[in-house]
C-alpha cells in the first residue's frame, strides 16, 4: 500500500491547494464575456464602417454592457488579492515573461477602447441620456464622420479583444504545476468561450426586444422597464439570426477545443490523464458533463438551429445556457485545476 | 563562529572609560547609555532546556528585549550544540497564552476546575495550615510529594524537612523502574539517566521497542543518526514499523509480550553456539552454568510460535549481535513498564549484553562519571515517625525507590496507615499512573491536594490549590549534576521574566517552609546564595557558570580497558548470571517466559509511545510544537483497518474492554504495524479545559490504561495489558 | 559563480520537525504556516515495508515558474547563489506563485504576501548555516555551493546516489535527497 503524510498544513494550499475561487472564476466568464463584446463589436465596425447610426445591438448595447460586465470582473480581481492596498505596483513595472502582467496592461487598453467604441453610438443605445447630454451626440457624430477613426476604433476593439479572450488562458497554460492546465488549448478555448457567451449575451437582449408576437411573455415585463427608463425604440431584429448563427459557430469551435483540450491531456503523462479524468468521471464530472457539455453547450447548439429553422420561436432559453455554461466552465477549470497535481501521493 | 558578544564588548567599553579616569557623574552616565544600548540588540543567555528530563545545555536569544529563540550550547555534551524540536520551540512554553498565571484556590468541588485566584500569601498559608493539621491529626508520614526532575529538589528537601518519608516520582514505578532493577540485580548497578549507552560506537546496536527518532532523547538520537551513518548493523524488535525500523538491517515484528522468549533464544543460540564472550564471562561472571541449563529449553524453535519471529531469523540476528561483540549494544530501553514481568525482561536484556561482553565496553554501556558537588549545610532531617507507605513489609522485595501506586493504594486504604494530603510537583498524575478512576477515588479521599505546575494539566484540575511555576526560562534551578561519559555541571538560570504571578520552585519550596516553621532548613537568602556556595565547594563560582552554562571536569575513563573500575555490587561481587538473590527471594533466578494474556476477540492491543515533537502531556499547548503536532492518531494495520470499513483520516473513538470510551483520534490505516494491536502517541486527548489549545484534541491513551500488571519483583504497572475495539465516528 | 543547494540524508532523517522548529523561531514565521516541513512515504506491507522520510522546503529551483509568472517582479532570483526570493514590498498576494510551484512550498502570509524558506539568506550572508540545517540532530542536512568542487555539497553529490523532487516537472530543484 501507498501511504504519504506530511505535516504542512499551510492555508489555501493543504489539504488540497484552494487558492482561486469564485473570484477568479467570476473573473474570468467576464472578462471572456467581455472579450466577445469586444471582438463582435469590433469587426461589425470594421465590416461595415457605419456612417450613420444603426441600432446594431453588438455595437450599441454590446460595448455599453462591456464596460459595466468589466469593471464588475474586475472587482472581482481585487477581491482576490491578498494585499489589495498595494494593487497599483502592478503599474509599476512590465514583466514579459507572466501573462497575469500582460493582462493587467491589456485591461488598461481594454476601457479606452470599450469607451471609444461605446461612444460610437451611445446616443443609439440610451437615447434619453443623449438627450440630456447632447454632448453625446455630438461626439458620436465626430466618430462616425471618420472612418479611419471607426476602423481603428474597430481594429482596437477586435485586437485587444482578443488578448483579453486569449491571455487568461495562457496564464493558466503556464502554469504548469496543474496538469489540467497544461495545454496550449486553453488560450482558444477561452477565447471562444468568451464569443459564444457574448454572442449568446447579444442575441437574449435582442431576443428581449423582439416585436410583440414573438416576443416571450417575461420579455414584455423587463422590456417595459428598460423601455420607460431609456425610451428608446426596438434593436434592430433582424440580426437575430445572424447572431444565433454565429454564436452556433463559436459553439461548434468552442467544443471542438475542449475536446481537444481533453483528447491532449488523456494522451500525455500520467499526471495529465488524472487531470483530465477528473472532468470525465471524476469529482467534476457532473458538472462538467452537464453543466458545460450538456446544457452549455450542445443544448443550446440544438435549440439555436431549431429556431434558425423556424421550427421554434427565439427565446431566451439559449442565451441563458450559454450563459451559464460560460461560467460553469470556468468554475471546473479553476476549481478542477487546483485540484489536478504532479505529486502522485496527492492524486 | 562566536563573535564578541555585543554585550561584552560594550561592558569592556564601560569599563575601560572607568578605567581610563572618566570617572564621576560623566562616566557613570556613559555607563548608563551604554547598557541601556546594550539591552536592545542580541543577548545570548546559556541555561539548560526543561522540555523533558535530559536538560540539555542551551543558549536562548533575547532580541530588544523580546525571547527569540534557542539554540544548543556547543559546549555541553549532551546536545553538542544542538537541541531536538521540543527544546528549539521551547520559547513556546514562555509565549503559551494557556499557562498558569496566579495562585489558584479552588472555589467548588474538586475537578470542577472553578477557581478564585489568590495572593502567594494567601494559597501557601492555606496550604500550610493544612499541613500543620495533618501533621499534628496524622504525623508529617500522612502527607506525600509526588514530585519530578531537578525542579523538586527544593520540594523534597522541605518535605524531609517537614518530616514526610513518602515522597516517590513516577519515573520508577511507571518507567524505569524495572529496568535499572533487572540491571541491578545483574551487574549490581543501574542504568541510570541519561543512559550509560555507547550508541555512537555501537557496531551492532539492538533496539527492543526502543523507538529512537520518535523518542527524542536528544543524544541518543544524535548517536543513533552517528551509528546509522558509520553503518552499523542494527536490529529492531517491535511491532511496529518505527522510524528507528526503517534504517535497521533487521526488523523483527514481533508478538506483544513475548520479547522474553526472543531474548531467551537468542541467549540460547550464543551460548550453544559458543559465541559469548569466554574472557569477559570467566572474568567476571558468576554462576554461568545454572545460567547456560536454565537456557536447554529456549530454543529458536521453541520462540517461534511464541513470538511469530522464524528460527532462522532468531539465530541470524543472534549471531549478528555476536559478530561484532563486544561493540555490541541492547539498548535497555527507557519506558519499560510494559507487561508486569518487566523487570525480569530488563534482566534478560542485561544477561544478553553480559554475554556479548558490552557491560564496561566500548560500543556497549560505558561506566559514567560525574561532578561532586557539596550540598549546602543544613540541620538534619527529622526522623520520620513510621517508614515509607508504598511498599508495606517490602511485598516488593526488590523496589529500589518510592511507589506512586503504592502511595495511592494507601491512599484509598488507609494501610499500613492513611495517607491525607498529595503535594504535586511537576508530573500529571492521572496521565502518568494507570488507572485514572483510582487516582480520582484517591484524590476524593485526601483533605489536601496542593499542584504545582506550570500550565493548568488534569491533576491540576483536581487540587485544592493550584501555583503557577515559572517556566524554566524565567528561573534558576538547582545544579544540575549528570552521571555520562564525561563530568560536568550545568545550570538552569533565568532568561527572561516571568510575565505574571509565576514563581520558580526554589521561591516556593523556601516560602512554603518559612510557613511551616521550618527556616532553619533554608539558611540561604536566596538561590544565587545557594548556589554560589555550593560551586565554590567544588571550586568554581556561579559567575563563571553563568558565563559558560557548562563547566566541564577533568574526563576520567569510561571503559573497562581504559581504566574504568570493572565492580558489580551485587551478592556475589560479580556479573549474576544466576542470581541467588532472586532465588532466597523465591524468584526465577534465571528468567523464565510465560505468554502474555490474549485479549477479547476482536480487540486490539493499545500500544502506546512517543512522537519527537512533544514531552507527555506536557507540550500540546505549546504553540510552536502544537503547531507541529495538534492531534494524534491511532495506527491501525492497513488490512484490519479495511476490515473495518475504515481509511486513514476518518475519525474513530476507541472503546476499552472495560467501557471507557475514548475521545474521538484520527485513524492512521498503515502497513507499518501489526494487525493485532493499534499504536498511539501518549499525551493527547486533554480534558482540561484550561487547555484551550489542546482540549479533546486527539485521543488519550492514559484514560484507557484502565488495567495494569504489577512486576512482582519492585511493584513496577504493566500497562501494555489493555485492549480495544475502534467504533467509527461517521 | 555561486549555486547554493541543500543535500539532506535521507538515512539519518528520522523526520523529528526539529528542522520546522528551527525556521519557524529563526525567521518568525507565523502560527499554523510553515516554510519546511516532513513527509513520510511508505510502499510496500507489512511486515517489511519501505519508508522514506524527508524534509522538505522551496526548491530555490533554477528554473523557478514563480519568479517567470510574477507580474509585478516580486518573486525574483538573488544575485548571489540562486536564491529565489519574495520582496514583499512588491508583492500583491496574486497567488499566481503558489498556483506556478509544482512542490506547493508557498503561502500567503497572514500580512499579504507570498513567503516561503529563504535559505536563511541572511544567515548564509554571514558565513552561517540556514537554521534548518544548524539545528538538526542527526546532522542530515548539508548547505553549500554546488559549484565550488570541493564542498561538502558536491563531495555528498559526487559519492552517494541521491534524487531530486519532480525531477521530471522541468525546474531544476536544488536539494537533493540521499538515499
Amino acid at each position: 500500500m501507498f501511504e504519504f503524510t506530511t505535516t504542512r498544513h499551510n492555508l489555501l494550499v493543504d489539504p488540497a491547494l484552494h487558492l482561486w475561487g469564485w473570484q477568479v472564476a467570476v473573473y474570468l466568464f467576464l472578462g471572456g464575456l467581455v472579450a466577445g463584446l469586444m471582438i463582435i463589436s469590433g469587426v461589425r465596425l470594421v465590416v461595415m464602417r457605419p456612417k450613420e447610426r444603426h441600432s446594431l445591438v453588438c455595437c450599441t448595447i454590446g460595448p455599453l454592457i462591456g464596460l459595466v460586465l468589466l469593471s464588475l470582473g474586475m472587482f472581482a480581481l481585487f477581491l482576490d488579492l491578498e494585499d489589495k492596498p498595494h494593487v497599483w505596483r502592478l503599474y509599476l513595472t512590465f514583466q514579459i515573461t507572466s501573462p497575469m502582467s500582460w493582462g493587467s496592461w491589456i485591461l488598461l487598453l481594454v476601457y479606452p477602447a470599450l469607451l471609444a467604441n461605446a461612444l460610437a453610438h451611445l446616443p443609439e443605445a440610451i437615447p434619453a441620456l443623449s438627450r440630456r447630454f447632447p454632448v453625446l451626440v455630438t461626439w458620436s457624430d465626430f466618430i462616425l464622420a471618420r472612418t479611419r477613426l471607426v476602423l481603428a476604433i474597430g481594429f482596437t476593439n477586435l485586437v485587444v479583444g482578443v488578448g483579453l479572450g486569449i491571455y487568461t488562458g495562457i496564464l493558466l497554460g503556464t502554469l504548469g504545476a496543474r496538469p489540467l492546465w497544461s495545454s496550449s488549448l486553453l488560450g482558444p478555448l477561452f477565447l471562444f468561450s468568451g464569443l459564444s457567451t457574448a454572442a449568446a449575451l447579444l442575441h437574449g437582449i435582442l431576443v428581449l426586444t423582439l416585436p410583440d408576437e414573438e416576443r416571450p411573455e417575461f420579455a414584455d415585463f423587463l422590456l417595459s422597464t428598460v423601455a420607460r427608463w431609456s425610451q428608446s425604440r426596438p434593436l434592430d431584429p433582424r440580426v437575430v439570426p445572424t447572431l444565433a448563427r454565429a454564436d452556433n459557430s463559436f459553439l461548434t469551435i468552442e467544443l471542438t477545443l475542449l475536446g481537444l483540450f481533453l483528447i491532449g491531456l488523456l494522451t500525455s503523462t500520467e499526471a495529465h490523464q488524472h487531470a483530465a479524468r477528473l472532468l470525465l468521471g471524476g469529482p467534476y464530472a457532473a458538472t462538467f458533463w452537464v453543466f458545460v457539455v450538456g446544457l452549455g453547450i450542445t443544448i443550446p447548439l440544438l435549440l439555436q438551429l431549431l429556431e434558425l429553422r423556424h421550427t421554434i420561436r427565439h427565446s431566451l432559453v439559449p442565451a441563458v445556457l450559454v450563459l451559464g455554461g460560460g461560467l460553469a466552465l470556468r468554475f471546473v477549470l479553476v476549481f478542477a485545476g487546483q485540484a489536478s497535481h504532479w505529486v502522485v501521493a496527492l492524486r | 563562529m562566536p563573535d564578541l558578544s555585543r554585550r561584552r564588548f560594550l561592558k569592556i567599553t564601560a569599563s575601560a572609560l572607568a578605567a581610563a579616569g572618566v570617572a564621576g557623574k560623566l562616566g557613570g552616565a556613559v555607563v548608563d547609555r551604554v547598557e541601556k544600548v546594550a539591552r536592545s540588540g542580541i543577548r545570548k543567555i546559556p541555561t539548560l532546556c526543561d522540555l523533558c528530563f535530559w536538560k540539555c545545555g542551551a543558549i536562548a536569544y533575547v532580541r530588544d528585549g523580546q525571547l527569540w529563540k534557542i539554540e544548543g550550547n556547543p559546549a555541553d555534551p549532551l546536545s553538542r550544540g544542538r537541541l531536538c524540536p521540543r527544546g528549539t520551540g521551547g520559547v513556546g512554553a514562555h509565549y503559551d497564552p494557556d499557562r498558569l498565571r496566579a495562585p489558584l484556590i479552588r472555589v467548588s468541588q474538586r475537578g470542577e476546575e472553578k477557581w478564585q485566584e489568590v495572593t502567594w500569601d494567601e494559597a501557601l498559608d492555606y496550604i500550610a495550615q493544612r499541613m500543620q493539621r495533618i501533621k499534628a491529626e496524622h504525623g508529617p508520614e500522612s502527607m506525600a510529594l509526588f514530585a519530578h526532575g531537578i525542579g523538586g529538589n527544593f520540594f523534597r528537601h522541605t518535605f524531609k524537612a517537614y518530616g514526610s518519608p513518602n515522597i516517590a516520582a513516577p519515573s520508577f514505578a511507571q518507567c524505569r523502574g524495572p529496568r535499572d532493577v533487572g540491571f541491578n540485580l545483574t551487574f549490581g548497578d543501574e542504568v541510570g539517566s541519561p543512559e550509560r549507552t555507547d550508541i555512537a560506537n555501537a557496531d551492532c546496536l539492538v533496539l527492543i521497542g526502543t523507538h529512537l527518532g520518535e523518542n527524542m532523547h536528544n543524544t541518543q538520537v544524535q548517536e543513533f543518526a552517528t551509528a546509522v551513518g558509520r553503518g552499523a548493523s542494527i536490529i529492531v524488535v517491535d511491532p511496529r514499523f518505527s522510524v528507528a525500523a526503517s534504517k535497521a538491517k533487521y526488523y523483527l515484528p514481533i508478538k506483544p509480550g513475548t520479547d522474553l522468549a526472543l531474548l531467551l533464544a537468542w541467549m540460547h543460540v550464543i551460548v550453544k553456539e559458543g559465541l559469548y564472550d569466554r574472557d569477559y564471562v570467566a572474568k567476571y561472571g558468576f554462576g554461568f552454568e545454572q545460567f547456560a541449563a536454565a537456557l536447554e529449553t529456549a530454543t529458536p524453535e521453541w520462540a517461534f510460535p511464541e513470538t511469530g519471529i522464524d528460527p532462522e531469523t532468531i539465530r541470524a540476528t543472534a549471531r549478528e549481535m555476536a559478530r561484532y561483540r563486544p561493540a555490541t549494544l541492547v539498548h535497555p530501553g527507557r519506558h519499560v513498564n510494559w507487561y508486569g514481568n518487566d523487570a525480569q525482561r530488563s534482566r534478560a536484556v542485561a544477561l544478553l549484553n553480559a554475554l556479548l561482553g558490552s557491560w564496561g565496553r566500548r560500543g556497549g554501556m560505558y561506566v559514567p562519571v560525574g561532578f561532586d558537588v557539596p550540598g549546602y549545610p543544613h540541620p538534619p532531617y527529622p526522623k520520620p515517625g513510621r517508614g515509607p507507605v508504598d511498599n508495606p513489609g517490602k511485598k516488593y522485595p526488590f523496589a529500589s525507590e518510592a511507589l506512586t501506586t503504592g502511595i495511592r493504594d494507601a491512599t484509598l486504604t488507609g494501610q499500613p496507615y492513611p495517607i491525607k494530603g498529595w503535594f504535586v510537583y511537576a508530573t500529571n498524575l492521572l496521565n502518568s499512573l494507570p488507572d485514572q478512576a483510582a487516582t480520582i477515588r484517591a484524590l476524593q479521599q485526601l483533605d489536601l491536594v496542593v499542584v504545582v505546575d506550570v500550565i493548568p494539566s488534569e491533576i491540576a484540575g483536581w487540587a485544592d490549590v493550584v501555583l503557577p511555576e515559572s517556566v524554566y526560562l524565567e528561573r534558576y534551578d538547582d545544579l544540575s549534576t549528570n552521571l555520562f561519559r564525561e563530568p560536568f555541571l550545568g545550570l538552569r538560570q533565568p532568561v527572561v521574566e516571568s510575565p505574571q504571578d509565576q514563581k520558580p520552585n526554589w521561591w516556593i519550596a523556601r516560602r512554603l517552609a518559612g510557613k511551616l516553621g521550618l527556616e532553619a532548613f533554608f539558611p540561604w537568602k536566596d538561590i544565587e546564595e545557594y548556589l554560589e556556595y555550593r560551586l565554590k565547594a567544588a571550586g568554581h563560582s556561579l559567575a563563571e557558570i553563568k558565563r559558560e552554562g557548562i563547566i566541564p571536569g577533568a574526563p576520567k575513563p569510561i571503559y573497562f580497558e581504559d581504566g574504568a573500575p570493572a565492580e558489580f555490587g551485587t551478592p556475589s561481587g560479580k556479573i549474576e548470571f544466576y542470581s541467588t538473590q532472586l532465588q532466597k527471594a523465591g524468584f526465577d533466578p534465571v528468567p523464565r517466559y510465560t505468554p502474555p494474556e490474549a485479549g477479547p476477540p476482536g480487540a486490539f492491543r493499545l500500544l502506546f509511545g512517543r512522537a519527537p515533537v512533544h514531552s507527555f502531556s506536557r507540550t500540546q499547548t505549546n504553540p510552536i510544537l502544537a503547531d507541529l503536532m495538534s492531534e494524534n492518531a491511532v495506527w491501525v494495520n492497513a488490512v484490519a483497518a479495511r476490515r473495518l470499513g475504515l481509511k486513514s483520516g476518518d475519525y474513530v473513538r476507541l472503546r476499552h474492554q472495560d467501557g471507557v470510551i475514548s475521545n474521538r483520534v484520527r485513524v492512521k490505516a498503515t502497513e507499518r504495524i501489526r494487525p493485532d494491536c493499534v499504536y498511539m502517541v501518549h499525551g493527547f486527548g486533554h480534558t482540561s479545559r484550561g487547555l484551550r489549545r489542546a482540549y479533546l484534541k486527539g485521543a488519550s491513551d492514559a484514560q484507557m490504561m484502565s488495567r495494569y500488571r504489577t512486576d512482582p519483583l519492585m511493584g513496577g504497572t504493566g500497562m501494555n495489558v489493555n485492549f480495544v475495539t475502534l467504533e467509527s465516528e461517521a | 559563480m555561486a549555486r547554493y543547494v541543500m543535500v539532506i540524508d535521507t538515512r539519518r532523517c528520522v523526520g523529528c520537525q526539529d528542522c520546522v522548529a528551527a525556521c519557524k523561531t529563526e525567521n518568525g514565521v507565523p502560527e499554523s504556516y510553515t516554510r519546511d516541513w516532513i513527509t513520510e512515504t511508505v510502499d510496500g506491507e507489512f511486515p517489511a515495508p519501505r519508508l522514506e522520510i524527508r524534509s522538505e522546503r522551496c526548491n530555490h529551483c533554477e528554473n523557478p515558474p514563480c519568479v517567470s509568472c510574477c507580474p509585478t517582479g516580486a518573486s525574483h532570483v538573488h544575485d548571489r547563489g540562486g536564491v529565489v526570493l519574495v520582496d514583499r514590498a512588491k508583492c500583491i498576494g496574486c497567488k499566481a506563485c503558489l498556483a506556478a510551484c509544482p512542490y506547493d512550498a508557498r503561502f500567503i502570509h497572514p500580512d499579504g504576501y507570498a513567503d516561503k524558506c529563504t535559505f536563511c539568506i541572511h544567515r548564509v550572508e554571514r558565513g552561517l548555516d540556514p537554521a534548518c540545517v544548524s539545528v538538526c540532530p542527526t546532522h542530515c542536512m548539508h548547505f553549500g555551493d554546488r559549484d565550488d568542487p570541493f564542498s561538502e555539497v558536491s563531495r555528498l553529490l559526487a559519492s552517494r546516489p541521491h534524487h531530486t523532487l519532480l525531477p521530471e516537472a522541468g525546474t531544476g530543484p536544488c536539494i537533493a535527497y540521499l538515499t
